[in-house]
């Protein structure tokens, strides 16, 4: 029926004919403007902020500093909303000026005069944690924080985790040849095309009313109400249509401003918008690696031990940066098979911009580093690079680095993954040839894998409402960032209903009040969690349709089905009444009626995940682990060290594929996304740790014309406990991308390229042996 | 100071003539969305880097945060809204062309007016025209299925 069919999109027709509508569009007559005012330094002590100038000017409401505001952070509250005392990066909000219009508010924040007093600032995480680095939280040892949160006082580690399975020095005893590597890249942005905006009201009932442009409204609503004692009930967050966002809109930032902008001005309602260099950052962004890999095998090519660090770099405030440098490490081998691990993950403070999740969630940072040493591994072994993957490729039986016993549901099949791989990139025909005497075509493969380490009490609510005609209305609280999950979702329900999913209706917008929670729209778990939960808002409207069935009928409800927009006899069929006679309830000839509308209401919640063991990370941080196998094809020109990726492959094990071009959409955007992240993408840093590229005419994503031809397929293993079997697949083809291009660009120009990203430049220098230098 | 600069100004957009107030320095974007209520021309960078704010005028996508509402007095303004079941849009849903949606009212003008005014663009020129938008969502092969489609179509039906 609706399973397994590319559906059109339910918001496809807004969305090409420019009715599709984003926080910014909602724009109402009276509503005030703020405008950030943002540190020039990345690191200066704060020593006065004159706003008298600012404030006298026409049409100025108010302006706002950063003392007495509650520290936030979902994990570690080190971060004030505008900054107090310090600024700690470049970007940093120090007021906010609210005005009546965006262009009085400019002119107004161009005043505020600021004195700085710069203190000396630390960019690269290995630099943040060396004997005398400047210390970025001198107050680290009192922030309040979770349980699994472990800062280190009078040091730049807001947290590491700790992994440590099986006996490491067994490991190395057993292995015959050692490699080990170090990878390294600086944070970067995830340029969502509509930049973050929030507007905040204040009623006179109390009533708190947010709109944003965000992938967690619910967690807006909770976080507002811890930070400044509101009553939860009070705060509605709305969010319409999101443009764009991979991770970058799950962290509440904006959402306070706005609060805090409509409390300056009596409740009134006032929009903040993040200008394109604001949005690049002041708000979250990519974050930053430096990495050493260790790995041991047998000669015969079974890795034996792994010993792994990670040095995040998580800029100024830990944000979900803490999360993500967790997240690597509960899947830091890589899909491979290894019982001896030894790794520690550290998220560092830096003067950097702070970082949050980027679509992949901290693995194709692990993969790049894991990938590389793969590679270097093969070579030193003298063994083909696809044979060595294949030889450890994780199955059902193996455990993960934390211990997680995998099973045939909880895990794809990644040696099927990699057989077609390496069917699809004539693998075997050539891994590298010369075309003339500067030209040089050049394969590279990664593997990806990924479990998706949220919040284990993460809850997803679904509800079904029934239209007069017996069409539905599904209403969840996944946000439509782009990846089309309510579409999804709506596949799902007319499949369980057996009914047209042209009847099936979604609910594009977010309203806290209405609609039921779905925790956050991250980690591609929108449609496990939610379809669950729309599965089983399905069971229960069928549950209310058989039960008034049953009277109309005169029969019991075991003998009932639903389906066709009818509910029959399941051994007669003609014998039936429409769904649309029922759907309001039961109106009998003489008038009397029975029943009622139709509601059906869902939720599901993950099941029997623990918190990593704190020294040595046992525990079940994830549901299930999708794999897959990817690579790319380069051509590479030795004179000047330019190059082209021609191809991009990927091999991803999605369980079911709901709907087939919405999942090709999925994979190769992601791809594209990492191939972006991997060949261009990077903040360029001066020695002041002050950002020098925040626009898009100097941080160049790629462009229409660049992209090289994509070519996806997908393995359907099922996970048994999803819907239809499907795994988690928003994020997967970007997590090998980075490895992949570097695997290849290293083989064509015969030196190791272990930085990000991969530009001619980087290149030349490698080979010329001279050291890199970000800028 | 600031309402002396503003002037009236008669603008024609999707074929309907529009009076306006404005100052002269408000771009045509702008206008466009906080005058006129035509949300579909997005903000992406204000500085003529990502085209989410691409118009047409007098048939030629431009980057409407980059032009001035005064120039284009006497001009005839077309924005996605002035579309309607155009054969781009339809490769758009078809070939599903659009994620998050933000770029893509920008990219259909670029591409509307490319697939009017040039039916045999080759390549390199549907990557000149199609290089000014950013995409972030998808991996352009969607966008360029979506494009030569209908380049393929006006090609048969002239
Ligand atoms: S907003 Fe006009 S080009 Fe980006
Ligand atoms: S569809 Fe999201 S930026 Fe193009």
């Amino acid at each position: 029926m609706a399973i397994g069919k590319s559906v059109i999109r339910k918001d496809a027709w807004d969305k090409v004919t420019g009715r599709a509508k984003y926080t910014n569009d909602f724009k109402e007559k009276g509503m005030l403007h703020a405008k950030l005012v943002t540190s020039p330094y990345a690191h200066a002590r704060i020593r006065a902020i004159d706003i008298e100038k600012a404030r006298s000017l026409p049409g100025v409401r108010a302006i706002i500093t950063g003392e007495g505001l509650p520290l936030t952070g979902e994990d570690l509250r080190d971060r004030p909303p505008i900054a107090f005392d310090k600024v700690r990066y470049h970007g940093e909000v120090v007021a906010l000026v609210v005005a009546d219009t965006l262009v009085h508010a400019e002119k107004a924040a161009n005043l505020v005069h600021v004195v700085y007093e710069p203190l000396p600032a630390v960019g690269k995480p290995s630099e943040a944690l060396k004997e005398g680095a400047p210390l970025i939280h001198e107050q680290l040892g009192s922030y309040q924080k979770n349980e699994h949160t472990y800062p280190e006082p009078n040091t730049n580690i807001a947290h590491r985790t700790k992994i440590r399975k099986g006996n490491i020095e067994q490991g190395w005893a057993e292995s015959d040849v050692v490699v080990e590597t170090s990878v390294a890249f600086s944070p970067s942005d995830h340029v969502a095309i509509e930049t973050r905006c929030a507007t905040a009201e204040i009623l006179p009932d109390g009533h708190i009313i947010i709109s944003a442009s965000s992938q967690s409204p619910f967690m807006i609503k909770r976080l507002i109400s811890t930070y400044f004692g509101e009553d939860v009930g009070n705060i509605i967050v709305h969010t319409p249509l999101v443009g764009g966002a991979y991770g970058g809109k799950a962290p509440v930032q904006l959402e306070l401003l706005a609060y805090l902008a409509s409390k300056a001005v009596g409740g009134r309602k006032v929009s903040v918008w993040n200008a394109r260099e604001e949005d690049m950052i002041t708000s979250p962004v990519h974050i930053g690696l430096e990495a050493t890999v260790k790995l041991g095998a047998t000669k015969d090519g079974y890795i034996k031990a792994a010993e792994i660090l990670f040095l995040f770099d998580g800029g100024a405030y830990s944000d979900k940066a803490i999360d993500v440098s967790r997240a690597a490490a509960v899947d830091c081998t890589g899909p491979y098979h290894i019982e001896n691990v030894w790794c520690d993950s550290l998220c560092v403070y830096t003067n950097h911009p702070y970082a949050t999740p980027f679509r992949g969630f901290g693995h194709s940072e692990q993969a790049f580093a894991i990938e590389r040493a793969m590679d270097l591994l093969a070579e030193k072994l003298g063994m083909d690079k696809w044979e060595l993957r294949r030889k450890n490729a994780i199955r059902p039986g193996h455990t993960t680095p934390t211990q997680v016993v995998l099973n045939r549901s909880n895990v794809g099949d990644l040696p099927a993954c990699l057989d077609r791989l390496r069917e699809l990139m004539e693998w075997d025909e050539w891994q590298r040839i010369e075309i003339d005497a500067y030209t040089v075509r050049a394969k590279g493969i990664s593997c990806a894998w990924k479990t998706s380490t949220i919040d284990p009490d993460a809850s997803s609510g679904v509800l079904l409402t029934f239209n007069p005609d017996g069409s539905v209305n599904v209403i969840s609280g996944v946000v439509e960032i782009g990846t089309g999950t309510k579409t999804i979702l709506a596949q799902i329900v007319a499949e369980k209903l057996k009914m047209d999913v042209n009847d099936v209706y979604v609910k594009m917008d977010i309203d806290t009040q209405t609609t039921p929670e779905h925790w956050k729209t991250v980690g591609s778990r929108g449609t496990f969690m939610a379809g669950r939960a729309a599965l089983e808002a399905a069971d229960d409207a069928i549950r209310q349709l058989k039960a008034i069935a049953s009277c109309v009928l005169r029969a019991s409800v075991e003998d009932l089905e639903v389906g066709y927009g009818k509910v029959f006899l399941r051994d007669d069929p003609s014998i039936y009444v429409p769904v649309k006679d029922i759907a309001y309830g039961y109106k009998y000839p003489n008038g009397n009626a029975i029943g009622g509308q139709i509601i059906g209401r869902g939720n599901y919640i993950l099941r029997h995940l623990t918190p990593l063991n704190k020294e040595t990370g046992a525990g079940k941080p994830g549901p299930e682990w999708t794999v897959g196998a990817e690579g790319v094809e380069i051509e590479f020109n030795r004179r000047d060290y330019t190059y082209k990726i021609l191809k991009a492959f990927a091999v991803i094990d999605i369980g079911k594929v709901l709907n087939p071009k919405a999942a090709l959409g999925q994979a190769m955007g992601a791809m594209s996304m990492g191939l972006s992240f991997a060949s261009r993408e990077t903040f360029l840093f001066d020695r002041y740790e002050r950002v020098l590229n925040p626009q898009l005419r100097t941080y160049r994503p790629i462009r229409f014309g660049e992209h090289p031809e994509y070519i996806v397929e997908f393995i359907e293993t099922p996970q048994i406990d999803a819907p239809y079997g499907a795994r988690g697949a928003g994020e997967h083809g970007l997590i090998g991308m980075p490895a992949a291009l570097a695997n290849a660009l290293s083989l064509a120009a015969e030196v190791p390229l272990n930085e990000l990203p991969l530009i001619p430049e980087l290149i030349w220098r490698k080979k010329k042996g001279d050291s890199h230098d970000s800028i | 100071m600031e309402s002396s600069t503003k002037c009236e100004m008669q603008l024609l957009v999707n074929g309907e003539t529009k009076s306006v107030v404005a100052r002269q320095g408000d771009t045509l974007l702008f206008v466009l969305r906080n005058e006129l209520g035509l949300t579909g021309a997005k903000p992406g960078c204000l500085n003529g880097d990502c085209g989410a704010c691409t118009a047409l005028v007098d048939g030629t996508p431009i980057k409407s945060c980059m032009m001035l509402a005064i120039e284009t007095v006497g001009k005839e303004i077309t924005t996605i809204e002035g579309l309607h079941n155009t054969p781009i849009q339809r490769a758009f849903v078809e070939h599903f062309a659009f994620q998050c949606g933000y770029c893509t009212p920008g990219f259909i003008m670029n591409a509307y007016a490319l697939t009017e005014t040039k039916p045999d663009a080759d390549d390199a020129t549907i990557q000149e025209w199609l290089e000014s938008n950013i995409c972030r969502c998808t991996s352009y092969q969607e966008i360029e299925a979506a494009v030569k489609e209908v380049l393929r179509q006006k090609r048969k039906t002239e």
